[in-house]
């Protein structure tokens, strides 16, 4: 096996470019589980460590432009301000150690359903900056899918950084797992409310082949909050919203039954950890109008 | 060439330590500060020049027969030394803990997925593994038996209230896996009415999943070729010379050329009792001539050793109204998988005990082991009586619910003590403190209620995964108590070895205490070298690597090594302490009745005299070796199951106290409390530590721990998805350590380890059901079991 170690972004694509069939490894933490279990044999590994730039991130133009080796515990730590849901989503990954070498590029590239930063870049409305010595573009987050761990980046491409707006309303992120940490998702769900715009995002985990969207809940909630006035009057949503809100989630999820748990169960956590999001999100924006922030 | 370059428990100056502390103190163990440092040698780091690795290819068939084996491809790979199967195996095919019957490797069949079927030693992990890939073996794929009660032909349980559940013919409908048939032992205890009535009667149907031991350090170890013909087998395990006698007979050697050291060993709690690649390895080594080491990694541990035995039970109990127990009817289905191993005793132990503390004057208990094309079960810490205390206890709460007693008040009113008869006849001759047990748990306060003030995730079912704050919670506290025998049963000639020297080292006296008993991490070293300063008056005590150039010490497991190997210790210093005072008369010139051994002198407190022993002894060496046995069981009868079958008893109970989010089926165990028994605790810190252990590991399988079988095959071979408590799921303690002696022990010492394992998964579970109202008749509880989804 061979070890590619570019010290320059350009020098990053250019041994991708060489070496499609290369597998890059930044915080290896699924890289090397993979290894050790001998369920990946890869001709080529790239280590992208030494690329100091995809270390760093920056605000500009209203968002954050997060670098693709920035781990976990950083995002915790210096971001859980301006990136909260990506934020309350990496608290919830792996162990401290986990945390310190895991990054989200990482989750994107491996892509499995059960990622747990995904809900959170899907309901925060993110985009994926992938380059290679063809050039760079951005994927959309709702493009970013396209199987079970499976994305729509080619062979050529690696990563750069995750582009994530600033929040304009709150967030929530909750996670399912059968032990109290340490654990792959059963289900996970993510919330941004973003009164900017008026809308809602959402996004589901470990409930479908990929994660996902529930489109239909955030339209029906955009839409209520739109004709009741409650963007505005910020008065208590109505039971019957919150529970509504709930169904259409579980709705929008499409789960197997596997070790981890069913899908009956799946469905119905959904459904309870999208009216417990939607209730803390919903009065923490209440709370964010008395406080005049 | 004989030594590894890197032997786990090291020179014996690393066990030595500068260490102090007799017994009662919280001595500090030898290896601490190593194993903290992360510079203990497991097995798993054995290391020598020249050496090759070996790797074992598995069925991935639950059940087949073989056709044909061909390893050509294998041996051609450029690397490989040696490609091995059934043929080569030079004695003996077959073995077991207690009925050979399990292959070194595969004959012609395969009995479960993950059955060793050839071996392959390269100069390369990586190599051997490929070329194990290109082992063809030819599989006709059989149907598999799952089910226990389908392999004995009996008939499942559908109606709960259907009090007949006896099964006395065995149809064997079902395939027979081995030329007896199905059933490996069906246990019975039969005492008082045959058809007893009662006031009130409740039955309940459980089911308990397939623990996994889950210790942290894989199999593993390294076989030297010895010049004399035999071998040198430096290997993690928990019985040195149950190991050596299969070795030999596999490799058709005699004891004194297979010669086995302990190599570090990273937890076992019944998982290394049975061989895993022992014999493999030495087979290797024979044939390379060159030294082998294997190492599993996590997942082929899984396939590796043993588990413990899925349970599904049936109980009945009846009471007079004002709630004494009139009888208990329980048939109990261990399924032991494709191979005995020991399932005989673990059913002896699920059946003489079964009912658990209590006294009940008509007792009728079947319980049988099966085999299946399950994973193989054996030895786990609990051993045949955690499975039936979730049932037993959670009787006990179904009882006083339809009395409406409170059910710490139920257990009192029938717990046993000193003097009372057990269901197998025998009375207990030493304090049995169940009531109490009890009573100090209802006395302890309980845990402030949860959200007050601001939440704090952690909290929260579901820790910082951030879904509930609040919400849907509910608190419960349940209560169960449990027993277990100490140290094997049923007429085992149960023993241990050691061998004690006393002698000057640099000017200052120095014991030697040689056992071969495993230490697995439980702090036996501490307990030997502690007993030692105690009976010998001296500081420095080296532990001797444990080895088989000492007789048998026995098993570690049955929590009996710090009963009968410390037994054995405390023996032998006397007889060395006996020869010490003997001299130091010779010495005086006469007798001195209260001469006795202190601060490295030998001292009397009627006369003075004070003859330091590094004058007593000059260059002499004093040592002595013996054989010490507790007092002798007896075999139960086969019919009726009455006999003195256990040695001695350990109680111990506790009280969970949980917080359960309704909703989502998630549960947080908010304080567990546990009182116990110990008799005399030899080293109170590694008391708790053993209390706190065991209490963890109950709490797992109450809640999360299960191997998941699919058609026998295993579906979760991880720790990704086999899980284990973190610090979030395994909540602060409150323990009482109580020491009854017992008269007939040695210190008047119980065996600690197992007890606290047993009686805290069915607390958990009470607690859980006291939270929900649900009935829960399984354990690990899921969240679907909750939100019923």
């Amino acid at each position: 096996m061979d070890f590619l170690q570019p010290a320059t972004w350009a020098e990053a694509l250019e041994a991708k470019a060489a070496h499609p069939d290369a597998v890059p490894i930044a915080g290896g933490t699924d890289v090397m589980v993979g290894l050790n279990f001998g369920h990946l044999r890869p001709a080529r590994l790239l280590d992208l460590t030494r690329v100091a730039d995809l270390r760093d991130w920056q605000v500009a133009d209203g968002a954050v432009r997060l670098g693709a080796a920035v781990s976990y515990a950083r995002v915790i730590s210096e971001l859980g301000d301006r990136l909260p849901g990506l934020a309350m989503a990496s608290r919830t990954i792996g162990s401290p150690q986990i945390r310190n070498r895991g990054t989200v590029a990482g989750n994107l590239a491996t892509a499995s359903p059960a990622g747990d930063a995904h809900p959170a870049l899907l309901a925060a409305g993110a985009g994926v900056e992938v380059a290679s010595a063809r050039g760079t573009r951005r994927i959309p987050i709702d493009d970013f899918y396209t199987g079970v761990k499976r994305n729509a980046m080619d062979d050529d491409e690696l990563i750069a950084a995750v582009h994530v707006a600033l929040p304009s309303g709150p967030q929530q992120y909750s996670k399912i797992g059968t032990r109290n940490a340490m654990v792959i998702a059963v289900a996970a769900f993510g919330l941004a409310l973003h009164p900017d715009r008026r809308a809602v995002g959402t996004g589901i985990g470990s409930a479908a082949p990929t994660p996902r969207r529930a489109p239909a809940a955030e339209e029906f909630l955009a839409g209520e909050l739109d004709s009741s006035g409650l963007w505005e009057s910020r008065a208590e949503l109505p039971e019957a919203t919150i529970a509504r809100f709930g169904e259409l989630v579980a709705a929008a999820a499409a789960p197997i039954d596997d070790v981890r748990g069913s899908a009956r169960y799946r469905v119905h956590a959904l459904s309870v950890m999208a009216r417990r999001a939607l209730t803390w999100a919903w009065a923490d924006y209440r709370n964010s109008a008395n406080q005049g922030a | 060439m004989s030594t590894p370059t890197r032997t786990p428990t090291g020179a014996p100056e690393h066990l030595t330590g500068p260490g102090s502390g007799g017994v009662g103190d919280d001595a500090q163990r030898p290896d601490g500060v190593l194993k903290v440092r992360g510079e203990f040698a497991y097995g798993s780091d054995l290391w020598m020049e020249d050496m090759l690795w070996g790797v074992t290819l598995r069925s991935p068939h639950p059940y087949a027969r073989i056709r044909s084996v061909d390893t050509s491809a294998a041996l051609a790979t450029p690397g490989v030394s040696a490609v091995l199967t059934a043929d080569d195996v030079p004695g003996e095919k077959v073995y077991g803990l207690e009925l050979a019957d399990q292959p070194v490797l595969a004959l012609d069949v395969v009995r479960y997925q993950g059955e060793p079927v050839a071996l392959v030693a390269a100069d390369h992990p990586e190599t051997a593994r490929l070329a194990a890939s290109r082992i063809h073996v030819d599989y006709d794929v059989l149907e598999p038996v799952t089910d226990a009660r389908t392999a004995l032909g009996h008939p499942t349980w559908n109606q709960v209230h259907d009090s007949t559940a006896e099964v006395t013919e065995l149809s064997r409908e079902s395939a027979h896996l081995h030329p007896e048939g199905n059933l490996v032992r069906h246990l019975k205890v039969r005492t008082g009415d045959p058809a007893p009535t009662a006031d009130v009667v409740v039955v309940g149907e459980y089911e308990v999943g397939m623990q996994d031991q889950a210790f942290l350090g894989p199999e593993s170890g390294l076989a030297v070729p010895a010049e004399d013909g035999g071998v040198e087998l430096h290997v993690a395990t928990q019985w040195l010379h149950v190991d050596q006698k299969q070795i030999c007979s596999a490799l058709a050697l005699p004891p004194e050329q297979v010669r086995l050291t302990l190599a570090g060993v990273g937890g076992a709690f019944g998982g290394r009792e049975d061989l895993s690649m022992h014999v493999h390895a030495c087979l290797l080594a024979l044939r390379t001539g060159r030294p082998v080491k294997m190492s599993y990694n996590r997942e082929e541990s899984f396939f590796g050793h043993v588990h413990r035995h899925p349970a599904t039970m049936r109980y009945e109990h009846g009471a007079t109204r004002d709630g004494e127990l009139v009888y208990v009817k329980a048939a109990i289905y261990f399924d032991g998988g494709a191979y005995a191993s020991s399932t005989p005793a673990v059913v002896g132990n699920g059946g003489t005990m079964g009912i658990g503390p209590y006294v009940v004057p008509n007792v009728h208990v079947d319980c049988y082991g099966a085999y299946t094309n399950n994973p193989p079960c054996g030895a786990m810490r609990g051993f045949g009586s955690v499975q039936t205390a979730f049932a037993y206890e959670s009787q006990m709460d179904a009882l006083a619910a339809e009395l409406g007693m409170d059910p710490v008040e139920l257990r009192c009113r029938n717990a046993m003590e000193e003097g009372s008869a057990t269901p197998t006849g025998q009375v207990i001759d030493s304090p049995a403190p169940v009531a109490e047990l009890l009573r100090r748990l209802e006395a302890m306060p309980l845990p402030a209620a949860s959200g007050d003030g601001e939440v704090d995730l952690r909290d929260m079912p579901g820790g910082v995964s951030n879904t509930t704050h609040g919400e849907g919670v509910r608190r419960g506290v349940g209560y169960a108590v449990a027993y277990k025998n100490v140290a094997f049963s049923e007429g085992y000639d149960d023993h241990s070895t050691a061998r004690v020297r006393l002698e000057v080292v640099g000017g200052e006296p120095t014991a030697t205490v040689h056992t071969a008993a495993a230490e697995v991490g439980q702090g036996l070293v501490t307990v030997e070298q502690q007993i030692a300063r105690t009976e010998l008056g001296v500081e420095r005590v080296v532990v001797h690597p444990k080895d088989t150039s000492v007789g048998s010490a026995g098993s570690t497991s049955a929590s009996r090594q710090t009963y009968v190997t410390g037994g054995a210790v405390k023996a032998a210093c006397e007889k060395v302490r006996e020869q010490v005072l003997a001299r130091a008369e010779r010495l005086v010139g006469r007798t001195v009745p209260d001469l006795r051994l202190a601060g490295g002198s030998v001292v009397s407190d009627s006369e003075d005299i004070t003859v330091p022993l590094a004058d007593l002894l000059g260059d002499d060496v004093l040592e002595a070796t013996l054989e010490w046995r507790h007092r002798p069981t007896e075999a139960i009868d086969p019919e009726t199951g009455q006999g003195f079958a256990h040695v001695q008893y350990a109680f111990s109970a506790h009280r969970a106290v949980v917080d359960v989010d309704t909703e989502l089926g998630l549960v947080k165990v908010v304080e567990m409390a546990c009182t116990q028994d110990v008799g005399k605790a030899i080293n109170p810190q590694a008391v708790v530590g053993q209390i706190q252990g065991g209490t963890a590991q109950g709490l797992g399988l109450a809640v999360m721990e299960e191997i998941l079988i699919k058609d026998g095959k295993v579906r979760n071979p991880s720790f990704t998805d086999y899980l284990i408590p973190t610090i979030l799921d395994m909540p602060p303690m409150r323990i009482e350590v109580l020491e009854y002696a017992d008269p007939h022990a040695p210190y008047g010492l119980r065996g600690v380890g197992e007890a606290p394992n047993i009686s805290s998964g069915p607390a958990v579970l009470a607690a859980i059901r006291a939270a929900t109202g649900l009935p829960l008749t399984r354990v690990p509880v899921r969240p679907e079991h909750i939100t019923g989804t």
